[in-house]
């Protein structure tokens, strides 16, 4: 089944043109990352899906319906967002912000009911953070921030995720139980997953298929294998990169290919 | 904070403004001690009692008192309403043209010496009325309808139109000198010599717009978040925003009508009830309003007795002892290991 569709999408900011020509189909159950250099439209692409900005051109479809035809929430709980930022918080509890989640199920005007409750309890364990779940919003740490916006995000229970950096400001432990989570939630769960990263390697171990971004338009799409090539990579970020085996896995491991230059202090990397 | 805690509080709170009433209206001028002001609300057909005092506090302090508590509360849900919109905890009542408007209104009234009626206003309250409603209505149309543009627009329409508007203002302050006075005590804010007609005119405006806006705390939450994620939540930014703007709007256009421009109220008490019980606005709201109308009935208390026999205007207190507690609260809690405000 198609969960997302997008049919020669344009974006635009103004007159300024972001992204033109895009097409890609996403799988129910699928993680797609979207890669490519900074400011190449990755966020543009994911706020256009999420429906916070209207594409100038071209159609979208959600399951296989116009993405701008259902209500703001009937479209709520199908299709959660969590921004890049991690910047929602607000001068209340995380638990009172995470159950906002909960708003598309339950509306606006009735407080929670004990089913609403189990979700926000399981959403906030899913990312770690139950025992923070007294604690003032506003005063955590980025990363932490970023974890209660995610579990906002589960506790919406939409079947379609969008999540813009994940990873972004989080140290390896979180990077990697984020990673593992979004992994769990597609292929165990079901859910279908567009992320963006910036992180090549991230991408290439956790998303079934990328689609690597350049100069307005989709470069590559495919498997990770398939699109990160020492070559395109190169090209398409305007800088040597180096792409080897995975010794054990099969996908490709990215590096920068820093030109290292024999260091002039004296002494320095002789010690040995 | 649990749930018991919290209506443990508003309690407490509630009986303190209720305790507060009584206390108010026996001062001033004549003073009537707080158990006879009890008897003559709740039995005044008792034979003991003198006339004159029946009349000074039902006829007068009553519904001053009351209209003072009403306005003081409305102001503050209406603040609290505004900062959550702009995600500010800066904006007031005011910000998007209200004051300015309704100043332009009643300073027009005053100075053409307007004699109109309508609905029970009279031509300086109906004019403060019609100015606030339809400045806030041009800023909208100008900038909030277009959600794309987010609600820094509104905010920027709001402070540009504010400045146009005091700017003619003045200009017929200075053109009209005679009536200076007058202009100016009024946008000082005031209660005095206000009663039941300016009661019962503001009461179903400020009631309603009050009203409304607790029915929308779980919207209001949301838009604590940014409209993004409030619209993300399936919250219909475009519609939620009128309604928020127009009830808080209706609020404090109905405030200003009744007496004046009041200061810092709006801004104080969220901040202060956010302190005591957080920021959901389910809490927030009757939270503020409580605290709202117990310091704008302590501050007319001031006002009309701190210089007695001469009335000082209430504005005047709210921003005097609002400003050097706010500062206070900036002190304080910069100094407090949780930081900021």
């Amino acid at each position: 089944m198609i969960a997302f569709s997008l049919d020669k999408v344009a974006c635009a900011y103004d007159q300024r043109s972001v992204l033109s020509d895009i097409s890609f189909e996403v799988n129910a159950g699928e993680i797609v990352a979207l890669i490519g250099p900074n400011g190449v439209g990755k966020t543009t692409l994911l706020r256009t899906m999420a429906r916070l900005m209207h594409p100038v051109t071209g159609k979208i479809y959600l399951m296989g319906q116009d993405l701008w035809q259902p209500s703001q929430r009937e479209i709520a709980r199908k299709l959660a967002y969590a921004s890049q930022s991690g910047d929602e918080s607000w001068d209340a509890t995380v638990e009172q912000t995470v159950a906002l989640g909960r708003a598309p199920h339950r509306g606006w005007f009735l407080p929670l009911n004990e089913q609403d409750q189990e979700v926000v309890n399981k959403s906030l364990e899913q990312v770690g953070i139950t025992e923070l779940r007294k604690r003032n919003a506003t005063r955590l740490s980025g990363g932490e921030k970023k974890r209660v916006n995610l579990a906002r995000v589960l506790a919406q229970e939409a079947s379609v995720l969008l999540l813009d950096e994940p990873t972004a400001h989080l140290d390896l432990k979180y990077q990697t139980e984020i990673l593992n989570l979004v992994h769990r939630l597609a292929h165990q769960e079901g859910m279908t997953v567009i992320v963006s990263l910036h992180d090549l390697n991230q991408a290439a171990m956790v998303a079934d298929r990328v689609v690597l971004l350049h100069k307005g338009g989709i470069n590559a799409i495919g498997t990770a294998a398939e699109v990160m090539t020492q070559e395109r990579l190169s090209a398409v970020y305007g800088v040597p990169i180096l792409v080897m085996k995975h010794s054990s896995l099969a996908v490709p491991v990215i590096l920068p290919n820093v030109q290292l230059v024999d260091s002039a202090v004296n002494g320095a990397g002789n010690d040995a | 904070m649990s749930r018991q805690r919290f209506i443990f509080w508003i309690v407490i709170l509630s009986l303190l403004l209720i305790s507060t009433l009584v206390i108010s209206l026996g001062i001033g001028a004549v003073f009537i001690p707080p158990e006879r002001v009890v008897d003559i609300i709740t039995n005044p057909s008792q034979a003991d009692l003198d006339p004159a005092e029946i009349s000074i506090v039902r006829d007068l302090r009553l519904p001053r008192a009351f209209l003072a508590a009403l306005v003081g509360a409305g102001l503050a849900i209406a603040g609290a309403a505004f900062q959550a919109l702009f995600r500010n905890p800066l904006a007031d009542p005011y910000v998007i043209g209200a004051s300015s408007g309704a100043s332009l209104g009643a300073t027009i009234a005053i100075t053409f010496g307007l004699t109109w009626n309508f609905a029970g206003f009279g031509p300086i309250q109906l004019a403060a009325f019609v100015g606030a409603l339809s400045t806030v209505f041009l800023v909208y149309t100008i900038a909030g309808g277009n959600v794309k543009a987010g609600v820094i627009s509104l905010l920027l329409a709001g402070t540009a139109i504010s400045t146009v508007l005091s700017s003619v203002t003045s200009l017929f302050m200075l053109m009209n000198r005679e009536s200076t006075h007058e202009i100016f005590s009024w946008l000082m804010g005031s209660f005095n010599g206000r009663s039941w007609p300016q009661l019962t005119v503001s009461l179903p405006y400020l009631v309603i717009g009050m009203a409304i806006l607790w029915f929308a705390s779980r919207p209001l939450d949301a838009l604590s978040l940014g409209e993004d994620t409030a619209q993300t939540i399936g919250l219909s930014i475009g519609k939620t925003r009128g309604v928020v703007v127009a009830a808080a709007s209706l609020i404090t256009a109905a405030a200003v009508a009744s007496s004046g421009v009041i200061g810092f109220v709006g801004l104080v008490a969220p901040h202060i009830a956010r302190i005591l019980f957080g920021a959901s606005h389910h809490r927030l709201i009757p939270a503020s309003a409580v605290l709202g109308g117990l310091l704008t009935l302590l501050a007319d208390d001031l006002a009309r007795t701190l210089m007695a026999p001469f009335e000082l205007p209430v504005g005047l207190i709210t921003s005097l002892i609002g400003g050097i507690f706010f500062l206070y609260l900036i002190r304080t809690r910069q100094r407090s290991p949780r930081g900021g405000l």
